[in-house]
């Protein structure tokens, strides 16, 4: 996994609450056996005018101009602004791969559904909760700035603003100890191995039939 | 103190680890596995040189893109006539092979949608930690097992592991009491539950069901509530053990039997919150009040009762609320103050993890049958959640009862509920879904959605509207 420590992008808008992992990446997608490659279909129903295909050739696909992201002022973009409940629905984690393939490490909105919330920390991506009213002025200034960037700076956890003002939020410290570090977090969790199986052991005893049937 | 929840003692059954930094590692007792969200996590052992930490902990089933259509689904995994949707399947039979994990492949009986199968089999019990790549996951929790879905980085780690870390969650309790209407499901319960918190009502909880309404529900009802779960914003869903429960699981293949049995329900009869349990948040909502729930817009919490009419965006103050609907209304092609009963479905799709259950197909047969499918009509699908669902309706004779009136009768599989195989909307087409989600898109390109309960669904295919099936 990437590493997360600062942070300097520009923002881009994904304005409207509810926004399902569905949205961020259509099913048709999920079909892939790999995990890269999920950026050109970010967004796939929004950003295109026609039904996306796996394997197929974005670059010849009829863009929707009306789409936020495909404004030209939004191009390389790294910080989604986004709105309530960002994630909801289901709990591919496809949606934080195309997010993060298509250039986004970090999302800032009010409130997400847990499971993407989750999903995000285990792929390089931070997902930041700020105030709803924050987050308001944050869309407002973006809209009123071309060229809006943001830094946000994990240790600290501050976002910055372009006056200077910082904003910090709350994140889970096992979880930004592995960001911060880029860490395997199935390595760290073999570490408790000896737990894991005095645990397994006195469990067996107790419930005998969980184990051993299935085979 | 105050007494422990159900999801209080759950946890703490599973506990192997806590750490100062408030996470714990939880130990999991069932990871059930299919094929979309595997094959990273199965990359992922590969690369790194791991290998499963208990292979007998897994139970593994194609699903999402299996073919329903019988002649296409005959032929097994090689007939799968797109290449991408073969790959996933033949892919999973690999993994499971190459990982040494039992799996239910494409044509046997018990293959089916990988939350009907997990009960039915008994491969899911009660007091189990079961997880699964698929946010339905939560489906399991009616039996009294913390049960949840997780991404596919979770999906290796709990492969590796046996173990996820965890955050402990809060404590719903989501209240029914009083009966149910006739006519009135556990669906049409889930989404007036949804309607009142709204999709994310449930964020950050573990949510149980209580009150007589549940305890009356059959196991099918239960697992249609806590299913929906997820679609309220809670990862889990849960209800008590109780003697439904028991005689539910008696006698299922995976399931304890003869003294094990004694032993297993002796501990299983904890499985309750004691009374004097906390809850964060508790909703109460009378059965009698909850009348049959349709969907009218891009998320299930825009529902309302089948007698009420689409809602009218000028009139709302909250501004995200309205933009959402007034996006929701143009999406869905329907006009403010329209009745529900004047939206015409094109489609209709019975089926999905939701409801393709036993009771479900006997509910929708009960509507349709000596009946037939109004000509406006396109097409009214009917898949069983598995292969022994399949069989048990065709006992009773319920495949011909759809066949009659006009139905189609499938091979089991999440089919439409997502369209990842051959059936889905066309653009701008109204589907009466017995599925869990009418996001855009989700059921086909431009397709819309309308989640109702099997009984609902059916009689919209005979009317050729939503009707009250109270009155049917």
């Amino acid at each position: 996994m990437k590493s997360f420590t600062v942070l300097q992008g520009l923002a881009a808008p994904m304005d409207r609450a509810n926004v399902d992992t569905d949205l961020i990446i259509p099913k048709q997608f999920l079909k892939s056996i790999k995990r890269s490659g999920f950026g050109p279909n970010l967004f796939d129903e929004l950003r295109y005018l026609d039904e996306g295909q796996p394997g197929q050739d974005c670059g010849t696909r009829p863009l929707n101009r009306d789409f936020p992201l495909n404004y030209p002022r939004y191009q390389g973009a790294s910080i989604l602004l986004a709105r309530e409940n960002f994630g909801c629905g289901s709990s591919r984690e496809h949606a934080p791969w195309a997010l993060e393939d298509y250039g986004f490490r970090c999302i800032i909105a009010p409130s997400y559904a847990d499971i993407f919330y989750n999903n995000c920390f285990k792929n390089g991506v931070l997902p930041i909760v700020l105030d709803a009213q924050l987050v308001d002025t944050l869309f407002e200034a973006m809209y009123a700035s071309e060229g809006y960037q943001l830094t946000v700076d994990l240790e600290r956890q501050v976002v910055v603003t372009p006056d200077g003002k910082e904003h910090t939020f709350e994140v889970d410290a096992f979880r930004k100890h592995c960001l911060l570090n880029g860490l395997d977090d199935i390595g760290l969790t073999l570490e408790s191995a000896d737990a894991i199986r005095a645990y397994e052991s006195k469990w067996r005893q107790q419930s005998p039939w969980l184990f051993d049937v299935i085979k | 103190m105050g007494g422990k929840t159900l999801y209080d003692k759950l946890w703490q059954n599973h506990l192997v680890d806590e750490r100062d930094d408030g996470s714990a590692l939880i130990y999991i007792d069932r990871q059930l596995i299919h094929e979309v969200t595997s094959p990273q996590a199965f990359e992922g052992l590969r690369l790194a040189g791991r290998e499963p930490w208990r292979r007998d902990a897994n139970l593994a089933v194609p699903d999402h893109n299996v073919p329903t259509e019988v002649r296409e689904r005959r032929g097994g995994v090689a007939a799968i006539a797109d290449p991408v949707s073969r790959l996933q399947v033949q892919t999973l039979d690999d993994n499971c092979r190459d990982f040494d994990i039992v799996e239910i492949e494409i044509n046997d009986t018990r293959q089916g949608i990988v939350h009907v199968v997990g009960p039915e089999q008994g491969a899911t019990l009660p007091g189990m930690t079961v997880v699964c790549g698929d946010s339905h996951t939560s489906t399991h929790g009616a039996l009294g097992a913390l049960a949840h879905g997780i991404g596919t980085s979770e999906v290796e780690h709990a492969l590796a592991t046996q173990c996820l870390v965890q955050v402990k969650m809060k404590n719903m309790l989501v209240r029914i009491d009083g009966e149910l209407q006739k006519g009135v499901t556990a669906k049409d319960v889930a989404l007036a539950v949804i309607g009142e918190i709204g999709t994310a009502g449930g964020t950050g909880y573990a949510i149980e069901f209580g009150g007589e309404a549940v305890r009356n529900m059959s196991m099918e009802g239960r697992m249609t509530l806590c299913n929906m779960s997820i679609e309220a914003g809670a990862r889990m869903g849960m209800v008590a053990v109780d003697d439904t429960t028991l005689e539910y699981v008696k006698g299922r293949p995976y399931a304890p039997a003869g003294d094990m049995w004694e032993q297993a329900v002796a501990a299983w009869r904890d499985l309750h919150s004691d009374d004097d349990a906390v809850f964060d948040r508790e909703l109460e909502l009378r059965g009698e009040d909850i009348k049959p729930q349709v969907t009218w817009g891009t998320s299930p919490e825009m529902v309302l009762p089948v007698d009420g009419v689409v809602p009218d965006p000028a009139g709302m103050e909250n501004e995200s609320r309205r933009a959402a609907t007034e996006r929701a209304l143009e999406y869905m092609g329907l006009s403010a103050g329209m009745s529900i009963t004047d939206i015409r479905p094109d489609r209709v799709f019975i089926g999905s993890c939701t409801n393709s259950r036993i009771e479900d197909l006997r509910a929708a047969a009960e509507v349709v049958k000596g009946r037939h499918v109004a000509d406006s009509i396109k097409q009214a699908l009917v898949v069983p959640g598995s292969g022994e669902v399949k069989q048990q309706a065709e006992v009773e004779g319920l495949d011909k009862v759809f066949i009659d009136a006009g139905m189609e009768w499938r091979e089991p599989g999440c089919s439409m509920c997502l369209a990842m195989n051959a059936d889905k909307l066309g653009p701008g087409e109204h589907c009466a879904s017995t599925s869990n989600r009418n996001f855009e898109g989700r059921q086909g390109f431009g397709g819309r959605t309308h989640l109702v309960s099997p009984a609902m669904a059916a009689a919209a295919a005979v009317a050729g509207h939503f009707v009250d099936v109270r009155d049917w």
